[in-house]
């Protein structure tokens, strides 16, 4: 459609302002040709507004956009090269899906010859051709999410975004969509941006996540990147199910001490005498035994495949996964041992790893 | 008796309320309007009409003014659909999207519009429309009865287009659509439906309007100004019929225009 084929995005100090709230504050993210990038956050920080902007459909206040070597930043969405996957699904009611998917070539005004053409291909490869003559109204949710998906790809815009596709589906059929996305991105290769607050979906799928919180970027990075080392505890916290544990207190003479505990400890970042730090540690990096951090096992949950155990450190409720067959009870006195290699020191005041 | 088949009750039991307090005056006159003149005044009055004849009808048809002033009454309810949707969707379409400064206020001023009774509008409007040249011309009547309407059509279309999903729009955008486009081809379809709704009461509120049309009208007299004109003059058989007459358009327009209404496109 006379895009350059070939489309990084490189976004630079994105600011928007909305009346009463500053929805991203200058962000700045490179994307790569190709890349299926993830936006992920909690609600409200911004993802939509990020992904909006580089679409078009919000106008920054300040910073630029580019796609490929063009500047896009004053372009109406129709001129940037992009086509979107809306959360709601924004498909048309009245239109049935032939029509929905073959949209955006008719208004590119392409031969109808290759509309009837491209839009068979896109039905075939999301399984819609049995539903072309349908309505909207006629469709499942699972059903209209694909309806979307395919109008969006019949473009073949070099550009593909995507705001949370799969929220509205039960989990299995999000399971399924899950892959059917990362087959179809490996198979056509566009530069993809995609919007998710499922941590789950971002480690999946993505090439790199970018990591949102309150209209900025707190880390970016391959997902197990961002899994081993956050650059923060709110990343450490949001990322891994269950999250990352955390352990407030300070270091003094080769031993971590904290409210109610205190344990030797041997790799420690230089300098951090007295300061107040936090020890970050993943479920599945402890084991219990009989050597290690005393702690009280207070909830065993079995979950199948392991158990979930909660034991107290001292006051902190700290998550372990342990075997299946794990024999503590609550109230059991233990020894939590760990790998420290595999832990993240933080300062427990601005939460930034160390 | 549960609470649905109670709700269900009430909710039939007041539509048959409501049906049958419009249609007995409907039916009145329509009955009235086929009696043949000599027998309007026997009573008791048959509920079911003994005698047929469209003496009455045939008379007041071919009355002197009234096949004409039928055609100007249509003309004038045209021109006003035109006319104010034409004005009015853009600003239903302003109130529904945008946030803009003075938005509360635009719309009480709206409103507040029909706080002046026509009556005391007609006479500036008369000498107005005097000195304008546009005295006892249909475009005149039509302009009025636009004014009439355009506060209902902004408040009706503002709600018809809150309806329809913006992001429907933002995605024609993406796909290819200039602002304006999306609008054509997106909200402007979806909202057919209540446009066609709106339509319908402008029509109505056109073809029943009396006042301004007898006050900016001398020659060029819509229906109902000539039959209001010669009310005093005319037979009782004569108002009859014109009542129905003047009825039956607005309830052929709602049956014509009902199913459009109820079910666009299949299984919504
Ligand atoms: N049109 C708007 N007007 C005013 N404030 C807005 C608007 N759109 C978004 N915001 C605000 O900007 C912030 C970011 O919103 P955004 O929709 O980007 O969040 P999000 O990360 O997509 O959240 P979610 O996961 O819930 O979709 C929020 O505080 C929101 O209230
Ligand atoms: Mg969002």
């Amino acid at each position: 459609m006379g895009f350059a084929l070939v489309a990084g995005i490189g976004i630079e100090r994105a600011t928007k302002v909305f009346a009463r709230t500053t929805a991203i504050k200058g962000i700045s993210l490179d994307i790569k040709d190709g890349e299926f990038m993830v936006l992920l956050g909690p609600s409200g920080c911004g993802k939509t507004t990020l992904l909006r902007c580089v679409a078009g459909l919000e106008h920054l206040d300040d910073g630029r956009i580019t796609i490929g070597d063009r500047d896009v930043t004053d372009l109406a969405p129709r001129h940037r090269g992009i086509a979107m996957v809306f959360q709601s699904y924004a498909v048309f009611p009245h239109m049935t899906v032939e029509d929905n998917i073959g949209f955006g070539l008719r208004m590119h005004r392409r031969p109808k010859a290759e509309i009837t053409r491209r839009v068979a291909e896109g039905a075939e490869l999301l399984g819609l051709t049995s539903l072309l003559a349908r309505y909207p109204a006629q469709l499942s949710g699972g059903q209209r999410q694909r309806v979307a998906v395919a109008r969006a790809l019949v473009m073949d815009a070099p550009v593909l975004l995507m705001d949370e596709p799969l929220s509205n589906l039960d989990a299995l059929l999000r399971l399924q969509a899950r892959a059917d996305l990362k087959r179809l991105h490996k198979e056509v290769k566009r530069t993809t941006i995609y919007v998710t607050h499922d941590q789950v979906e971002a480690m999946s799928m993505g090439d790199r996540i970018a990591v949102m919180r309150e209209g900025s970027i707190e880390q970016v990075g391959a997902p197990m990147e961002i899994y081993d080392r956050p650059a923060s505890q709110f990343v450490g916290g949001f990322i891994g199910s269950p999250p990352m544990n955390f352990l407030r207190g300070s270091v003094r003479a080769g031993s971590f001490e904290g409210d109610g505990f205190a344990f030797p400890i041997s790799r420690v970042p230089p300098k951090v005498d007295g300061r107040g730090l936090l020890l970050g540690v993943r479920a599945e990096h402890l084991r219990i035994g009989d050597q290690g951090v005393p702690a009280r096992i207070s909830v065993v949950e079995p979950l199948g495949d392991h158990a979930l155990v909660t034991a107290l450190v001292g006051k902190t409720p700290i998550k372990v996964q342990a075997p299946i067959d794990v024999r503590a009870k609550p109230d059991d006195d233990v020894r939590l041992a760990f790998d420290e290699s595999k832990a993240r020191w933080m300062d427990a005041e601005t939460g930034a790893a160390l | 008796m549960n609470a649905r088949v109670l709700d269900r009750t009430l909710v039939y039991g007041g539509a048959i309320l409501l049906a049958v307090w419009v249609l007995i005056p409907l039916y009145l006159v329509a009955i009235s309007a086929f009696t043949p003149q000599a027998r309007l005044f026997d009573y008791p009055k048959p509920l079911v009409p003994t005698t047929f004849s469209t003496e009455t009808m045939q008379f007041f048809l071919e009355a002197r003014g009234v096949i004409p002033s039928v055609i100007n009454s249509i003309l004038v309810a045209l021109f006003t659909i035109a006319f104010g949707l034409a004005l009015g969707t853009p600003a239903g379409y302003a109130l529904a999207r945008f946030r803009f400064r003075g938005r509360q206020a635009f719309q009480v001023i709206v409103l507040a519009t029909k706080m002046f009774p026509i009556a005391i509008l007609s006479i500036p409007l008369a000498v107005t429309f005097l000195q304008l040249g546009l005295y006892d011309n249909l475009i005149a009547v039509a302009l009025v009865h636009t004014a009439m309407a355009l506060p209902f059509i902004i408040l009706v279309t503002g709600g018809v287009f809150v309806a329809v999903s913006h992001e429907l729009e933002e995605a024609a955008q993406t796909l290819g659509c200039s602002r304006w486009g999306a609008f054509l081809r997106v909200a402007l379809p979806l909202a057919l439906p209540g446009l066609a709704a709106a339509a319908i009461f402008t029509f109505v509120i056109s073809w029943n309007e009396v006042f301004a049309a007898t006050i900016l009208t001398l020659r060029t007299r819509t229906l109902p100004a000539q039959v209001l004109a010669g009310l005093g003059t005319s037979p009782l058989g004569f108002k009859f019929a014109g009542g129905l007459f003047m009825a039956m358009p607005a309830v052929a327009f709602i049956f014509l225009i009902r199913r459009y209404l109820m079910n666009l496109w299949g299984s919504r």
